[in-house]
């Protein structure tokens, strides 16, 4: 056998082996530095990249997971269903587009509510599915985020809410406009309550989201580099013909112009968020009292 | 073509434009056409009512884009007295967008709030096209909690494509301060009625629009995102606006059916443009009506009623939820 064949032969050999027992999709690369990453890995880390830190999208079921405590968890409203109220259609119907986004996600619709705790004390948390319909609020949205507020008013609890939004779902047209209100008045009652919501901006929270309860918190928290902003930056881009600054829009802009209240790496976020919860709430560790 | 007509109602301006015709010819001669031009007259009006019966939702965005429609300052004038507009949000800026005061309404002090486009190419650069900017809204939050000390009921006018889309915009949290007011109005211990007049462009309408009362002008429109922005997104064409106006129901009638809002005031023959005049003394008249009822209402009633009402918007389907009762004894 010559060195060629032994060459030739060997690379064959691996391209097979890795065939078998290496699927489709164990590795990934990173969009924000190329590093090639372990997919188990990645899961680990909460999709933030070990090599530079970016954030990756999460869904809300993940997120839920890795952020509240795995026991007690409720989930709130899990069975409402949007309906479509215009008879909506644009190149598809509405309809068609539901779905098919409830097939792909396994979700219901674009927010999931959980009451649970963490780290021992007692909250509700709320978490966008971007990848249902672009995380876009109407009214399933609204009425999910106002049932887990009357929770958090029924057992005078905690709110935090992993917005990822693109912002008012159109389909629903005015149906979804209202929701802003409605849910902006919702957190109106936890303020005259005094219970703490504390609004995480993930990448991207936008337009009718970020111009209703994402931006009432008490504190309003931020991971890395979120895109956060009322108007995207290709409208803005276009009425005011005018290049954007250097960073506009991201989280770490939004916190030099006084938005935001600090920017927190999702993997650290448990213990920061309990550590500030704990001191809004007054909460003394069980087991330390 | 006639620039004071839109295009569907080139028929009604080539009539109009007849007649004016026909009085020229008759100036200092001793024809006497009076009978035909009545005649004419009387077609205007059987021709106008007929277009104007089947109007699509497209045609009502125009009628609520017209540039001769009455603005906020128009229905300000026209139905408060003693009006002093009060100006800047104490902060940043007084944001000609929006325009608010203290005024009379028959008699009554109330709280004003609108936005205002401009008539003129001036006068529109320099209300900026009717689009406010955060300081527009804190300015009118500071009246709304001026109005809420003093007891003042606050009348608000809604008249714009939207909240400004810069970059100054964004940099003072254009988010944060449409969600403001989103959550004080929800709230405001005082009577609260909202008018949409023209154009109800998303969340900077809204940011306005809270109230104990919402109504609608026959020909105004309002929406999530403006017919041009659903198109482009969702029609991949802003030219096909007139469809997105017809999917997202934009018109004042579509969303009192679907029980968004509470009245819709009709407007003159043709559209507010035609008479403002008795335009704005119905406006008058339904604003004097529904405030007498409102400040007869405790508060606790009214801001329960406010509350209610918005938690009620939406609409979605929830599978009966079954509960195991365990029988008691």
């Amino acid at each position: 056998m010559s060195w060629l064949d032994k060459i030739s032969g060997s690379r064959l050999l691996t391209e097979g082996v890795r065939r078998k027992s290496v699927p489709e999709g164990l590795w990934t690369k990173c969009e924000s530095c190329q590093s090639v990453l372990y997919r188990a890995e990645l899961e680990r880390t909460l999709e933030v990249c070990p090599k530079c830190g970016a954030h990756r999208p999460i869904g809300a079921r993940a997120r839920l997971h890795h952020f509240l405590d795995p026991e007690p968890r409720i989930e709130i409203a899990a069975g409402i269903k949007s309906v479509d109220p215009l008879g909506f259609k644009d190149s598809r119907k509405y309809t068609e587009r539901l779905s098919e986004a409830i097939e792909d996600s396994q979700e219901n619709d674009a927010l999931i509510v959980m009451r649970g705790q963490l780290m021992g004390l007692p909250l509700v948390t709320a978490a966008f599915e971007f990848s249902f319909m672009g995380g876009s609020m109407g009214s399933v949205v609204g009425e999910k985020f106002v049932r887990g507020v009357n929770t958090c008013l029924d057992h005078g609890i905690p709110l935090v809410c992993f917005a990822a939004s693109g912002g008012a779902r159109m389909q629903e047209s005015l149906f979804s406009l209202m929701q802003m209100a409605k849910t902006s008045a919702a957190l109106a009652k936890m303020h005259e309550r005094g219970l703490p919501f504390i609004s995480v901006l993930t990448h991207p929270t936008m337009g009718g989201v970020s111009a209703s309860f994402a931006m009432l918190g008490d504190l309003h928290v931020a991971e890395p580099n979120a895109l956060i902003g009322f108007a995207g930056p290709r409208v803005i881009e276009q009425t005011v013909r005018e290049k954007l600054p250097e960073g506009f829009q991201r989280a770490e802009f939004l916190k030099d112009k006084g938005a935001i209240d600090l920017i927190v790496d999702r993997r650290d976020m448990r213990e920061r968020l309990y550590k500030l919860l704990s001191m809004l709430t007054h909460f003394k560790p069980p087991l330390a009292a | 073509m006639n620039l004071n007509y839109l295009d569907f109602e080139q028929p009604i301006a080539d009539l109009q434009q007849k007649i004016e015709e026909l009085r020229f010819a008759t100036q200092g001669s001793e024809v006497n056409l009076t009978a035909e031009i009545a005649a004419l007259e009387g077609k205007i009006v059987q021709l106008t009512e007929q277009i104007f019966a089947n109007l699509t939702p497209w045609q009502v965005a125009q009628l609520a884009r017209h540039p001769q429609r009455p603005y906020a300052l128009d229905y300000i004038n026209g139905i408060f007295t003693e009006w002093e507009e009060l100006h800047g949000d104490r902060h940043y800026a007084d944001d000609p967008a929006i325009v608010s005061g203290v005024a009379r309404l028959e008699g009554r002090a109330c709280v004003v709030i609108g936005q205002q486009k401009g008539r003129d190419a001036k006068e529109r650069v320099l209300r900026n096209f009717g689009m406010p900017r955060p300081e527009g809204y804190r300015k009118a939050l500071r009246l709304m909690k001026m109005a809420e000390k003093f007891q003042l009921p606050v009348m608000t006018f809604i008249d714009t494509p939207g909240a400004y889309p810069g970059i100054g915009a964004e940099e003072r949290n254009q988010s944060e301060a449409i969600a403001r007011n989103l959550f004080e109005l929800s709230r405001l211990r005082t009577p609260v009625i909202a008018t949409v007049t023209g154009e109800g462009g998303s969340g900077g309408a809204l940011a306005i629009g809270v109230a104990d009362v919402v109504m609608m002008l026959q020909y105004s429109i309002y929406s999530v995102i403006s017919p041009e922005g659903c198109a482009s997104i969702l029609f991949k064409s802003a030219s096909r606006a007139p469809e997105a106006a017809a999917a997202m129901r934009v018109g004042a009638q579509d969303i009192y059916n679907l029980k968004l809002i509470h009245e819709v005031i009709p407007e003159p023959l043709g559209g507010a443009h035609r008479d403002p005049a008795a335009m704005i003394a119905s406006v008058k008249a339904r604003l004097v009506e529904h405030l007498e009822r409102l400040v007869q209402r405790p508060m606790t009633v009214l801001l329960h009623d406010r509350y209610q009402r918005l938690m009620n918007f939406g609409a979605y389907e929830e599978p009966q939820v079954v509960t195991h009762l365990k029988a008691v004894g």
